[in-house]
């Protein structure tokens, strides 16, 4: 089998991928995101979220505490649309 | 399409160490706490941790983690003001303040007064080829399958990682009957402390320092993994590998603090390499930036599991208190709980954090 490295598992990004998108000229996470889905799948970004961060600052030279977090959107874990639109309230019965 | 929300007074997310002694320290104070916890038994992390805890006398040592877990989750359950929900998710921490809950299924909203945020850390992981392949696993989940579930990733593994989690998780290998071939540590010392690495020294199990893995190889799953030496400046150097033939192997390569329900709530973060991560700002009651909402434990910065219990005690104590309990004894209690914290930060196993903290601690 090929060597691959992946970086994001959910969503199946390799390193080389995340290379290109640099090398194309992205800079933030939240970019590389836009472009190759890393971090949004169901660990959203847990996994591979310092590793492109350290890619990034390797790659361009920056400080990596000066990169920004990506923006962290509701819902935090995958939920089901039907569990949202059902809605509820705590103590409310099956 | 019904959407109610509770108001609650304090309530706490995850139920680790931090979150428990949050729980425990805010409902002695009187005030009424809601416990949030995604998994089906409090305890977090401790759960899986068999061994003796080891370090500062003044808290805990000498006792295992599963043990303490059992004893504050008894306290948590059995508490009057304490209600502990398992298998409750937050979702969302909105900008109102308001929490969204999953549980079972269904969806709950809570609007607290007061949100301690005690949700851990996750593992770290490494790019490296054909990481993919099955038999790769973080250590955090194979001392969850040997040590909860009682079941072995494999017959014979590489640890990657030489800190206390690496060292640790592979003397309980070793304990549970698998073979290690070696420890690798990318750094030029060991890690852990020393009477943990000497343990599986002892026990035959090499520890190659300034050493990192370069690939792994299998066909449908992990067959062997070669690794190469580090230069001073971190860099591989070629000629260097040497190959394992090993069918599991086992990355513990640190954690990264958990941030998100944070980040949403409009905290202000920073990255601190000493605490993992992007943590954030907080004063010496474990305030965040964002009045109300409190970290505590490795959401905070990564430390040992006795750090997290007392950050956890002293947050619940100032959320208690700021509502308007527990007005006589807390300068008391807030002083003994902080006198603790101070001793386990204490000598040079502390410097790190202690050098971290300086750069998030906040008036």
């Amino acid at each position: 089998m090929d060597d691959k490295t992946i970086v994001c598992r959910c969503e199946d990004v390799t390193l080389e991928e995340v290379r290109e998108a640099i090398a194309g000229g992205a800079r933030t996470l939240d970019e590389i995101k836009r472009l190759k889905r890393c971090g949004m799948g169901p660990c959203q970004g847990r996994t591979c979220r310092p590793l492109i961060a350290g890619e990034i600052a390797r790659l361009t030279g920056q400080d990596q505490a000066n990169l920004a977090l990506p923006t962290f959107r509701p819902p935090a874990i995958p939920l089901k649309l039907g569990t949202l639109a059902r809605g509820g309230a705590k103590n409310e019965q099956a | 399409m019904q959407q109610e929300i509770s108001f609650v007074e304090i309530a706490v997310i995850g139920g680790g160490p931090a979150g428990l002694c949050a729980a425990l320290e805010a409902a002695n104070a009187g005030a009424r706490v809601v416990l949030l916890d995604r998994q089906d038994r409090l305890g977090g992390q401790l759960v899986k941790q068999t061994h003796r805890f080891f370090g500062s006398r003044s808290h805990r040592a000498s006792e295992r983690g599963i043990n303490i877990a059992a004893e504050l989750t008894g306290q948590v359950i059995s508490h009057p003001l304490i209600e502990a929900l398992t298998g409750a998710t937050v979702f969302g921490f909105y900008e109102d303040g308001v929490l969204g809950v999953e549980q079972e299924g269904k969806v709950f909203y809570l609007k607290p007064s007061r949100v301690i945020v005690a949700t851990g850390a996750s593992e770290k992981t490494l790019a490296f080829p054909n990481n993919d392949l099955p038999g790769i696993y973080g250590a955090g989940a194979v001392q969850t399958l040997v040590n909860v579930y009682g079941i072995l990733p494999g017959k014979r593994v590489l640890m990657v990682g030489a800190g206390n989690i690496g060292v640790i998780v592979t003397y309980q290998l070793l304990q549970a009957g698998m073979d290690v071939a070696a420890i690798v540590e990318a750094a030029p010392r060991i890690g852990a402390y020393w009477v943990h690495a000497a343990k599986v020294r002892r026990a035959g199990v090499p520890i190659h320092t300034s050493h990192t893995i370069k690939r792994a190889y299998g066909g449908r799953e992990v067959e062997g993994a070669v690794i190469w030496q580090l230069d001073e400046q971190g860099q591989p150097v070629p000629g260097t590998e040497k190959d394992f033939a090993v069918d599991t192997i086992c990355l513990s390569v640190g954690l990264s603090p958990l941030v998100e329900l944070l980040a949403q709530a409009g905290c202000r973060l920073a990255y601190v390499p000493q605490l993992g991560g992007h943590v954030p700002f907080r004063d010496a009651n474990l305030q965040t930036t964002v009045p109300g909402v409190y970290v505590a434990g490795d959401a905070a910065g990564v430390e040992e599991a006795s750090a997290a219990m007392m950050e956890g005690a002293l947050a619940g104590l100032h959320a208690a208190y700021s509502l308007g309990y527990s007005q006589t004894g807390y300068e008391a209690r807030r002083a003994e709980l902080q006198h603790q914290l101070d001793s386990l930060r204490s000598g040079p196993v502390g410097e790190k954090i202690r050098t971290g903290l300086t750069r998030v601690l906040v008036e």
